[in-house]
């Protein structure tokens, strides 16, 4: 069992890769990650000379659950505020003293070829890994026509990237921009481009509190608010289905994607690489922990295959995709119920609320005569809200019904075969069964 | 020069200036913005939650702990003085380890409670800090109530009453208001004089007139209060005390542990305050505990509290008495004192073991004897109600009230540990308090509305 990566010939000793951010911002930063366990880095996105600048003021903001644990974070920070060659010449040394690691380089330059044929030959320079095109940020960059107004673009990506096709040796990753309606498009114009791979998701356009005091959005410069990108946990669900719409996509199918989006633990990573993604890249959860959760990833990831006796990360890509399927699909002869076990329900009752006020009035709130909670099979839909705000992991279960089982609501036995909604005789295009 | 632990008889300064500060400092101290944010996230808002049926005030529970997750913790504490007015001083005296926290879910599920109490703590204090009351009283109704006794229910009637519009007399035998709150905590449960502090923020609401030094059957009847109020409160409390009842005439010799902790409440400088080097407390309920532990932050050496029944039976709760425990209290169970002598200055009590019947509950008294030495001995074996002159309908030996707090004699209502309902918590007392004066509104503001 190894969790040895390779990425469009990019070698790693593990699929985590550190996304282009602050944390992959210097030489100091980046040893130290590698000295962590870190298996690559995408650095921090350059541009050209004079480097930009940042406000001096708070450049992030947060969304908190309990314990100020942090759910999710935006950003009002540009690339690199570093000059080229500063940048430039930490890279080479960096790729020289970790050779078994990881070194690719993000890049963000205006949308004219010779601004990218000035800046490709001098990241070439360096002998990095591969590059990673920065379509996907949303806030600053994007006013002056780069970052995500590329990516939002599918025809400006595939331009952009056979411009950098043509003027390097290196592999070539589109980053995308979860801020455009269908996904697709701008992946399948990368490929068109030249690209090799896609790495997805860059942050989400955001304002993540307004300050109820001044008025203004967070984080306040001087009283004044600008919309950030949003990443953090609370970002990966619409990373995994972005990830996993690419994977399965006709024209994208089987293309290498780096996965991006609330990776903070093995799961979240074991998840996106079944859902497609060949390696993940890691940002707001070393900018909460710091690099030591490596650590625990890897520890995580490995115990998990060694149980599972997959024996490397190449098993695992794109395993869930078979299963991802779109509603009209979906067995509809599938009925299950729920099931409240009564030695572990603490009498919360919150099953009792949501399911009273909210759904489908299908659990009492007396047993007996007494305070307890259990459903109602007869108007039990099976929606899954009592288990989505039961605070007891597994205290409520959904049963599936066997074949020739009675469907208390529906009064129908339960059939064994498969029947989706393309067939079904409510469905006014259904498609008629042969006879 | 000063005494010390050791230092045989009963004697003030035992201790260091620190070690009393140290000892009757807040037990509990409130919590900071950080931790009550922590504490509230855990709450899970459950349904018709238990915590709310368990308190006998009925506080909005998940809802006052929601406000404060939101950062609203004054409008959590209006939540809670709209059901309890005294809610501050129930925060630090409730046990809540039998009411409300034992009914919540997570002491189910893991063993540990939301911390309500502390939680009630913070949103009460952060309010009564801002000095301004929350209620805002109606318009006066020109009708005037009498309400006997100034503790926990008598001023939980007063301020409902004045609420409604009321002219409230509150009249209170001693020089100072507040009852047990005032009179009968242990110092370290209501520190920085909070009982004082709590009657005089309550009062604001306006229409209370505390009478202090007027005592009922010294210095008025019930019948002068029937003809000259529309309605009265009594919550005149329980301020007489069981006595041993063993022949030795040195039984009468052993204090009344309610005194102590009413004297040492009212002292300003703790080492001037005596005590023995040996103590033994009698008794098995909350002052029993509080005489206890309060005997050793003074510097008594050894503390032995005597209980003729298990610790099952024991009216403290397994808190209050591991508290003890801690702070060095020893705590003998199924002994019941027979004989009382003096031997060189010491007192010698013979204790006799005693069992309980689990079939009927019936007390019997073993053969085997035992003898513990002391210089101080505190009775803290029950409270009864004073001899008064008008007689109500009484039920083990307290006044009889029906659920609306109405006693046999019309006109008069009452409530609180002079009363034959519930639990002898200054919760309850708040309770009933409160509910008489919903019923004295009720039934004045129907009469008035009769045709004369």
């Amino acid at each position: 069992m190894s969790l040895h990566s390779e990425f469009l010939g990019i070698k790693s000793p593990n699929p985590f890769w550190l996304a282009s951010a602050p944390p992959t911002d210097k030489d100091y930063n980046v040893r130290r990650a590698f000295d962590a366990g870190w298996g690559g880095v995408v650095w921090k996105t350059l541009g050209l000379d004079p480097n930009i600048v940042n406000v001096n003021g708070p450049r992030y903001g947060a969304v908190w659950g309990p314990d100020r644990r942090l759910l999710g974070m935006n950003n009002i920070e540009l690339i690199t505020d570093r000059p080229l060659q500063t940048n430039l010449d930490e890279i080479k040394l960096i790729k020289k003293d970790y050779p078994d690691r990881a070194v690719v380089v993000s890049l963000m330059v205006p949308c004219e070829e010779d601004c990218w044929k000035s800046i490709l030959p001098k990241v070439d320079e360096t002998e990095a890994d591969g590059l990673e095109l920065n379509f996907g940020c949303p806030h600053g960059m994007s006013e002056r026509g780069m970052g995500s107004a590329v990516g939002q673009v599918p025809d400006y990506i595939e331009m952009v990237t056979r411009w950098v096709k043509a003027n390097t040796r290196m592999p070539v990753i589109v980053k995308l921009t979860p801020n455009i309606t269908d996904i697709r498009y701008p992946a399948r114009a990368a490929f068109k481009g030249g690209g090799d791979a896609v790495s997805l998701i860059n942050t989400v356009a955001s304002i993540v509190s307004v300050n109820l005091d001044t008025f203004s959005p967070e984080p306040s410069i001087d009283g004044k608010g600008s919309h950030g990108g949003y990443c953090g946990p609370a970002v990966k669900p619409i990373a995994l289905n972005l990830v996993s719409q690419i994977a399965r996509d006709t024209e994208t199918k089987g293309k290498k994607i780096s996965g991006i989006g609330g990776v903070t633990n093995w799961r979240d990573a074991a998840e996106f690489l079944a859902l497609g993604a060949s390696n993940v890249q890691v940002c707001t959860a070393v900018m909460t922990y710091g690099f030591g959760i490596i650590d625990e990833l890897t520890s995580g990831l490995s115990s998990w295959m060694k149980e599972k006796e997959i024996n490397s990360i190449d098993e695992i890509i794109g395993r869930a995709i078979p299963n991802v399927t779109d509603w009209q699909y979906l067995n509809l002869n599938h009925v299950t119920k729920a099931e409240i076990n009564q030695d572990l329900c603490i009498k919360c009752g919150r099953c009792y609320a949501v399911c009273e006020d909210t759904s489908h009035q299908a659990i009492t709130n007396t047993i007996a005569g007494k305070r307890g909670f259990e459903v109602i099979d007869e108007e039990c839909v099976a929606c899954n809200m009592c288990i989505n705000v039961c605070p007891v992991e597994e205290c409520i279960t959904m049963r599936p019904l066997e074949p020739g089982e009675i469907d208390a609501r529906t009064g129908k036995i339960v059939q064994k075969e498969y029947a989706n909604w393309t067939t079904h005789p409510n469905n006014p295009s259904a498609v008629k069964v042969a006879e | 020069m000063s005494n010390s632990i050791l230092s045989p008889g009963i004697l003030s300064s035992r201790l260091k200036e620190e070690e009393y500060e140290k000892n009757f400092s807040d037990a509990y101290p409130g919590y900071s913005n950080y931790e009550a944010q922590v504490e509230a996230d855990r709450c899970y808002f459950c349904y018709d939650a238990p915590c709310i049926t368990a308190c006998p005030t009925e506080i909005n529970i998940p809802l006052f702990i929601r406000q404060i997750s939101t950062g609203m913790e004054n409008e959590a504490a209006k939540t809670i003085f709209n059901q309890n007015i005294l809610g501050g001083m129930c925060a630090r005296v409730c046990p809540t380890e039998t009411l409300c926290e034992e009914a919540c879910v997570r002491e189910a599920s893991e063993g540990k409670p939301v911390k309500i109490g502390r939680l009630q703590r913070f949103a009460t204090d952060s309010l009564m800090e801002k000095d301004t009351h929350p209620f805002t009283r109606s318009e006066t109704l020109n009708m005037k109530v009498v309400v006997v006794g100034s503790g926990p229910a008598g001023l939980s009637c007063a301020h409902r009453l004045a609420l409604h519009g009321y002219d409230v007399d509150v009249m209170e035998s001693s020089e100072k208001a507040g009852g047990l709150n005032e009179f009968g905590i242990a110092t370290y449960k209501s520190v920085d004089d909070f009982a004082a502090r709590e009657v005089e923020w309550l009062v604001k609401i306006g229409g209370i007139t505390l009478k202090v030094g007027k005592q009922l059957g010294v210095d008025f009847s019930i019948d002068e209060l029937l003809s000259s109020y529309d309605a009265v409160f009594i919550g005149c409390g329980l301020s007489d005390t069981n006595k041993l009842n063993f022949e030795s005439e040195l039984s009468k010799s052993t204090e009344d542990a309610v005194d102590f902790i009413s004297d040492l409440r009212q002292v300003d400088d703790f080492s001037s305050m005596p005590i023995g080097r040996n103590i033994i407390v009698i008794g098995g309920g909350m002052t029993a505990i509080d005489a206890a532990v309060q005997s050793r932050l003074l510097g008594a050496e050894t503390v032995t509290i005597v209980y003729r029944r298990g610790l099952d039976a024991m009216g403290a709760s397994s808190k209050e008495r591991d508290n003890a425990t801690s702070k060095g209290v020893k705590i003998i169970c199924n002994a019941m004192p027979i004989d009382l002598q003096s031997k060189e200055g010491l007192s010698e009590l013979t204790l006799a073991y005693s069992e309980t019947d689990p079939k009927n509950g019936k007390l019997r008294k073993l053969d085997q004897t035992f003898t513990l030495q002391a210089d101080q001995i505190f009775c803290a074996i029950g409270q009864k109600l004073s001899a008064m002159e008008t007689t109500f309908k009484a039920n083990r030996g307290k006044i009889e009230v029906d659920d609306k707090g109405r006693t046999s004699i019309k006109g008069i209502w009452a409530g609180g540990d002079c009363v034959d309902l519930g639990e002898d918590l200054t919760v309850s007392a708040v309770a009933q308090g409160r509910d008489a004066a919903e019923n004295i509104h009720e039934t004045l503001m129907s009469k008035k509305g009769d045709p004369k």
